[in-house]
């Protein structure tokens, strides 16, 4: 039982951090971000060659990856996005948009990583053994510990900082925070690569226990649309508890439904529909959000 | 109909069922007869998608009801022995009724939450059909036997496509029949506004279901219509990629007109042949086509006027 909880909480951990990405973009600016998986693809893929290939410590490769997500996401707000908002009659078309840019950053990740499944050196070795209760590696426990690290300065971040105060306002009412002095388009452009940014942080924490490789775009994709659904969307502290959710009734259902076959994700999905059918908005979303 | 409708349609006909086959005949080109029927195809799907759409919901779900009803016409045809011509229907009349009981609480989702609820459909129906005995998990369904009647042709690459364009000329005529009708005009008042839809007696949630299990039947049928092509169907055989270009097909096309998913399917299936060539490049060429058309027309095809080229179709 210790055992499950444990991974559940690992897990959620990081499921937390890349609900909070996709969230994030979408409160702002109202865009379903369809390449966040390939997002934290890349990310892992950054790490990989900053850590493995270059020899340099993981927590360089943890930075790099970050700053080069955040600025990827800076650029594709700015040049695709925002013109695309600005122009476009139909709110989908940043859907059709999101689409494309997730099968381009699958053909530059092809391109320039290959489709090998590629893993990185082990940061701390052993294993924490509590009574054969409870068994851990230290890496886990570690990246464990550094997500939840991430989530916590994520929130200090929006609650205390200028300008998380200013993404919150936008957040909540963009004409209102326009009138208030908000530079709209620049805290616009911040949310959307603080939002790639922790995506990238996830996939170079996650690559050092899962590794990376091409395919793991679309089912993160698909794993962070439910943690946010199961949470609301929009809602940080709902993606908070959409991940850590999802990450426990992982954990359950892996070791409770094995003798079964592989249905752990159908019955997750049937619950989330049972839920869905009595709660639409999910736990904490606003209805229609 | 009016005169240049009927016009339109005749040329339509025509173009498909006698100058594409005399085409391929000239020019040796055999191959596209595998790449129209899929196109015709992927347009029934793609069909469902834009209806879907029409009661004002995006659909990124269909490749699980493909799957589902390829599956479900595999099983009858190998494990019962019933013809391919009876299982084709039933696994549209199937994919329809298990809509039903998914689409029921679905359906109350809106914008981006029915989007992604969908979306997930898709990977669960991946995963259903690993996870089931039935189905034969990784290993998938194969050598399915060809259907009765073209396994005797001559050259079955002809006959699956009359089939296919026969199907899909069928699905678009109900479409366009179904959305001139009453129950279409009520449609569009769900895409405009539910509440006042309702306000004013319209039963929203029949309405919805109703769409939604005619876009699962379109699904299914094109399913199992690839499977009896292929032969053959894995877990993978439809999966997000699938769904997601089905949604990419209608929003291309033009989410206004009934024709809008066949331009689309036929437009993106064909860049993304020609741009075999290109080998490693495919997709880097083609997602960045994808984007760069957003950017400039991102409303779509439609936005450059259409109207005129299909008569109006609305």
């Amino acid at each position: 039982m210790e055992q499950i909880l444990a991974n559940g909480l690992y897990l959620g951990a990081q499921y937390a951090l890349i609900a909070l990405g996709l969230t994030l973009i979408f409160a702002l600016m109202n865009v379903l971000n369809f390449a966040h998986g390939q997002m934290y693809v890349l990310g892992g893929f950054v790490t990989y060659t900053v850590y493995a290939q270059l020899g340099l410590p993981f927590i360089v490769g943890l930075f790099a990856s970050a700053l080069t997500l955040a600025i990827v996401g800076a650029l594709i707000e700015k040049f695709l996005f925002r013109p695309v908002i600005r122009r476009s009659s139909r709110e989908e078309s940043t859907m059709l948009l999101a689409a494309g840019i997730a099968f381009f950053l699958d053909a530059v990740i092809l391109l320039v990583f290959g489709e090998k499944q590629r893993g990185v050196p082990k940061i701390v070795n052993g294993v924490l053994n509590w009574d054969f209760r409870l068994i851990m590696p230290y890496d886990r426990i570690l990246i464990g510990f550094l997500a939840i690290l991430a989530i916590v300065s994520f929130i200090l971040f929006m609650q205390y900082s200028k300008t998380g105060r200013a993404m919150r306002a936008l957040a909540q009412d963009r004409v209102a925070a326009q009138l208030q002095g908000v530079n709209v388009d620049r805290y616009s452009m911040i949310g959307f690569a603080l939002g790639a940014m922790l995506a990238g942080l996830v996939g170079g924490l996650l690559v050092t226990i899962t590794g990376v490789n091409l395919g793991m775009g679309g089912p993160t994709s698909i794993k962070a649309f439910m943690m946010v659904m199961i949470g609301g969307a929009g809602v940080i502290s709902g993606a908070i508890a959409g991940g850590f959710i999802l990450g426990m009734m992982e954990s359950i259902g892996l070791s409770v439904l094995s003798q079964y076959g592989d249905i752990t994700y159908l019955a997750i999905f049937a619950s989330l529909m049972v839920f869905l059918a009595i709660r639409p908005q999910g736990l904490m979303g606003k209805p229609w959000g | 109909m009016k005169r240049n409708q009927i016009f339109g349609l005749a040329a339509f006909l025509f173009v498909v069922l006698i100058g594409v086959p005399w085409l391929i005949q000239v020019t040796g080109r055999w191959d596209f007869y595998y790449t129209l029927t899929s196109v015709a195809l992927l347009s029934i799907a793609s069909a469902g998608v834009w209806l879907t759409f029409y009661i004002g919901r995006i659909n990124i779900g269909q490749g699980a009801y493909a799957l589902a009803g390829g599956y479900f016409s595999a099983i009858l045809v190998t494990k019962l022995g019933v013809s391919f011509w009876l299982a084709l229907p039933l696994a549209g009349i199937f994919t329809a009724v298990v809509s039903i009981f998914i689409g029921w609480p679905i359906l109350r989702l809106r914008g981006v939450y029915f989007a992604m609820v969908t979306l997930v459909l898709t990977e669960v129906a991946r995963l259903t059909a690993l996870a089931m005995p039935v189905t034969n998990g990784a290993k998938g369904i194969t050598s399915i036997p060809l259907p009765s009647g073209i396994a005797s042709l001559e050259n079955t690459k002809l006959g699956f496509y009359y089939v296919a364009v026969a199907l899909m000329i069928l699905v678009f005529a109900a479409m366009y029949r179904l959305v001139n009708s009453r129950i279409g005009h009520l449609c569009r008042s769900l895409q405009q506004n539910e509440e006042l839809a309702s306000s004013i007696g319209v039963n929203i949630t029949y309405l919805r279901i109703i769409a939604y299990s005619i876009s699962s039947f379109f699904g299914g049928i094109a399913g199992a219509m690839f499977v009896a092509i292929s032969q053959s169907i894995y877990p993978s055989s439809f999966q997000v990629a699938d769904s997601v270009n089905f949604m990419l097909n209608c929003f291309l096309g033009g989410l206004g007109y009934v024709f809008g998913p066949m331009l689309g399917t036929l437009v993106l299936y064909f860049g993304w042949d020609l741009l075999f060539q290109t080998g490693k490049l495919q997709l880097l060429i083609y997602s960045s086509l994808l984007i760069l058309l957003m950017l400039v027309l991102p409303n779509g095809l439609l936005s450059i006027r259409l109207s005129s080229l299909f008569g109006g179709s609305k």
